[in-house]
């Protein structure tokens, strides 16, 4: 596959781990946080860790909007495909994902709601035009590249006047986000992890452009590089960021310019801007309350917001005790450090926000890493077992 | 995050802003709402069904050139591997 | 009286096949159901046992030793590009047997359908189960059918059982995997399930990738003939190679390390798996099986394997090590290592 297999390239992979062994001042560490959930699976997917030198430390951040849902959120979603005997379509992510008392939408699903799940915005509208009396609404979720599709599809509901669908919006910023983890008090704090760099997220950069995390780097003096989702470009952005700190820099640098510009799609960020509004506030599963971090619908579309048209109340749900997603969220703690973490959560039963989607640090860290061994340097090194 | 893939532009209907891609030899109908300007065998990145940007081919070899520069360099100063 | 004759008294429209829907009926035991079954059933799967007409099959045994297997089919879609549930549910207990080693005899199979369902499918259906068993040199020798209200199935259930006789000498069994063995599998990975997922509402995708659904016996047989010490086999149907796996390494109470180069996948299926986010070492197969076996025998198996129609794409995927944990672990292309674990659940689509 053309821009994928290039990307994925081994050979390639060792001469930029021995550039990158080369580059790495053994005197220090430097601890790199992906942002991104799709970084995140893609380091554990390929062993990208096997290939860095001891001192690169990859910190998983809270880069995956399923994971920092509320659960309230989703206890809303199972009341509207419940109360109102419509058609609630949403991604593949979140069908499993445990609300309040035990249930999902799949749980849902089979005891009788029609929950369905859809590809994109575009199956949804679909499903609208050939159930004319049936509510359709889409449970939207996702960060700013998968909120485009839904200013599209409101748009052209309106365009077609239809009057059975809705959207219950979920949509969160990504910028917000990063601005929250590091002005928390854990990072801010010397003696706690601090994170040195940041991978900025591929695909919501090539939506919104890499110029917002312009901020970051001059307010909190702290290297960005926007990396592209595919190994090697893990890779190349590590050994931009370490260069980066090695000269004392810290500036926003764009690895993946195949597809990333500093301005973005201003096609799509027209129209998310003539759709939505910035919600004053939105609570963050693992985070708490994050100022203007989230959109809701504009009122002039207000016919297609499903909060309204179904009266969606608040609905606050409390995570479980000694779940240690906060922390982990943040980059403070790894996996390892919470005590339900292989005991009472797995990705069977997923007790926090880091286990429920495979891209949660959790979930990724079980999944992928977990015959690695800590070793007393606190890295992890593979077992590779024995052969007899 | 987001999934994205890059597939290739096979065919175009203006008239309802879609096109049909192919990954390989498997081929999907998705929107091109997001995009102007989109022509046959361009590139784009696909996710939930749209396509977000178009990938330059440029910037691509450019991106790869990049991993074996640091190659180049070692062999220049007749470094270790 | 000629047999023409006999028939022609007892039935005196034919079945409306065409464009006739089952009704309930059919299931009652009188003579819609007698119907249905000589102008469908037996018409199709025809053999001197099923044709007896009789409620059990007799047949002699023989002395050794004999294996049973049993699976329900509810697939959906119920017709998917490469097959049918009725071929599917053929293949797949005849691949239970001779999982065993053994050589498989005989199936029955039993039908739930639901009302309305129209008589041109299950026709298609049952006339592919019959071109399935006999290419598979197997009979359905006895069968049930039951219809069901309008509502409380699927369309069709089938649920198959087959028997079959373990040639002496051969001992294959998940808890005999052991460290330093090789592991082979049969061919390309992940055919069936993204054919399945190709025709499945709201994820349509075009693509040319036909389920891979296949009988194996004729395939065990060589490889049992060229190396009857085999340690294990298995077909990797839901949850694919990686969950099979996982099950062989905990009842063997053994590790495994896989060179993910060395799998075997299409590139159609590996663009449809990038497509929809999925791993492709998860997704079912319905034609190919996993071999386990002494280091020594590896080559000549696979030498066997690629001989033979369902084997031509068979590989060496990796060995057996000692593990007290018991993880699948794999090098992967990119040169890094990674575990593959046990599913979490049916894998779906993900868009992040």
């Amino acid at each position: 596959m053309k821009y994928v297999d290039e990307f994925r390239d081994g050979d390639v992979a060792k001469r930029l781990g021995a550039s990158i062994r080369r580059a790495a001042d053994t005197d220090r560490s430097y601890n790199l946080m992906e942002f991104c959930g799709g970084h995140t699976h893609a380091i554990f997917r390929y062993g990208v860790q096997d290939l860095m030198p001891e001192n690169v430390k990859f910190v998983h951040g809270p880069g995956c909007p399923v994971c920092v849902l509320p659960i309230g959120r989703i206890d809303n979603a199972i009341a509207l495909a419940e109360e109102h005997g419509a058609m609630l379509c949403t991604y593949g992510d979140m069908m499993r994902v445990p609300a309040s008392g035990r249930k999902s939408l799949l749980k849902t699903k089979a005891a009788g709601a029609d929950v369905r799940m859809v590809y994109s915005t575009q199956d949804a509208l679909k499903l609208a035009r050939e159930n004319p009396h049936k509510e359709v609404i889409f449970f939207a979720i996702g960060f700013e590249t998968t909120t485009p599709p839904t200013a599209v599809a409101i748009k052209q509901a309106q365009a077609e006047g239809l009057k059975n669908f809705s959207i219950f919006c979920n949509h969160v910023l990504t910028p917000a986000a990063i601005q929250h983890i590091l002005q928390s008090p854990e990072v801010r704090e010397m003696g706690a992890v601090s994170i040195d760099g940041f991978f900025g997220p591929s695909h919501v950069s090539s939506v919104i452009g890499s110029e917002p995390y312009e901020f970051f780097a001059e307010e909190f003096q702290k290297p960005v590089v926007i990396a592209g989702f595919e190994p090697l470009d893990v890779m190349q952005s590590a050994l931009m960021l370490i260069n980066q700190l090695n000269e004392g820099r810290h500036e926003v640098e764009n690895e993946y310019t195949r597809v990333v510009t500093r301005e973005g799609n201003l096609k799509a960020q027209a129209l998310v801007a003539e759709v939505f509004e910035l919600r004053r506030e939105f609570e963050w599963r693992g985070l708490g309350m994050v100022p203007y971090s989230a959109l809701s619908i504009k009122d002039a579309f207000s016919e297609f917001d499903a909060e309204v048209k179904f009266n969606v109340p608040k609905i606050v749900a409390y995570d479980v005790k000694g779940c240690e997603c906060p922390s982990i969220l943040r980059g403070v703690k790894k996996p390892t450090d919470c005590k339900l973490f292989g005991t009472v959560c797995t990705p069977e039963n997923p007790m926090g926000s880091c286990m429920v989607s495979s891209e949660g640090a959790c979930a990724a860290y079980w999944s992928y890493g977990r015959f690695r061994q800590p070793t007393a340097d606190g890295n992890n090194k593979a077992n590779q077992g024995s052969n007899a | 995050m987001c999934l994205a893939i890059p597939a290739r532009v096979v065919s175009i209907e203006e008239a309802t802003e879609s096109a049909v891609v192919a990954l390989g030899n498997v081929k999907k109908t998705i929107s091109i709402a997001l995009l102007d300007d989109v022509h046959i065998d361009d590139y784009v990145l696909l996710h939930v069904g749209y396509a977000l940007h178009k990938i330059s081919e440029e910037e691509a070899a450019r991106t790869l050139a990049m991993f074996d520069e640091a190659e180049l360099i070692e062999e220049f100063e007749g470094g270790d591997s | 009286m000629s047999d023409k004759q006999t028939k022609a008294r007892r039935f005196p429209m034919r079945l409306d096949i065409k464009n006739g829907k089952v009704d309930m009926a059919h299931g009652s035991g009188g003579r819609a159901m007698a119907q249905l079954i000589e102008e469908i059933f037996l018409k199709h799967l025809d053999n001197e046992l099923l044709n007896q007409g009789n409620d059990q099959a007799m047949f002699n045994t023989s002395a050794g030793r004999m294996v049973m297997s049993t699976d329900g089919h509810v697939i959906s879609p119920i017709f998917f590009p490469g097959g049918n549930i009725g071929s599917l549910a053929v293949h797949g207990t005849v691949n239970d047997v001779c999982m065993s080693g053994a050589k498989p005899l005989y199936l029955s199979a039993s039908f739930i359908i639901e009302e309305g369902y129209p008589l041109a499918d299950l026709n298609s259906i049952v006339e592919s189960m019959a071109a399935a068993a006999k290419k598979a040199g197997v009979a359905v020798v006895t069968g049930d059918t039951k219809v069901v209200e309008k509502g409380k199935g699927d369309g069709v259930f089938i649920t198959t059982t087959g028997i079959g006789v373990v040639p002496d000498g051969v001992n294959i069994s998940g808890d005999k995997a052991a460290v330093g063995d090789a592991i082979l599998v049969s061919g390309t990975m992940g055919d069936h399930g993204v054919a399945i997922m190709s025709s499945r509402e709201g994820l349509e995708f075009e693509t040319e990738i036909q389920s891979d659904s296949a009988a194996l016996n004729g395939l065990v047989a060589a490889m049992v003939e060229a190396v009857p010490d085999i340690h294990c086999l298995r077909d990797p149907t839901r949850g694919g190679l990686a969950t099979t796996l996982n099950e062989i390494a905990l009842q063997s109470q053994v590790g495994m390390q896989l060179i993910e180069k060395q799998i075997p996948v299409q590139p159609d299926v590996t663009a449809a798996c990038e497509l929809l986010g999925l791993d492709t070492l998860y997704v079912a197969n319905e034609g190919k099986l996993i071999c386990i076996c002494a280091p020594d025998d590896a080559d000549k198996l696979l030498e066997v394997m690629q001989q033979h129609a369902h084997g031509k794409d068979a590989a060496i995927i990796g060995y057996v090590i000692e593990d007290e944990h018991g993880f699948v672990q794999m090098e992967t292309t990119f040169g890094g290592s990674r575990i593959v674990d046990w599913l979490a659940g049916e894998q779906l689509p993900r868009i992040c």
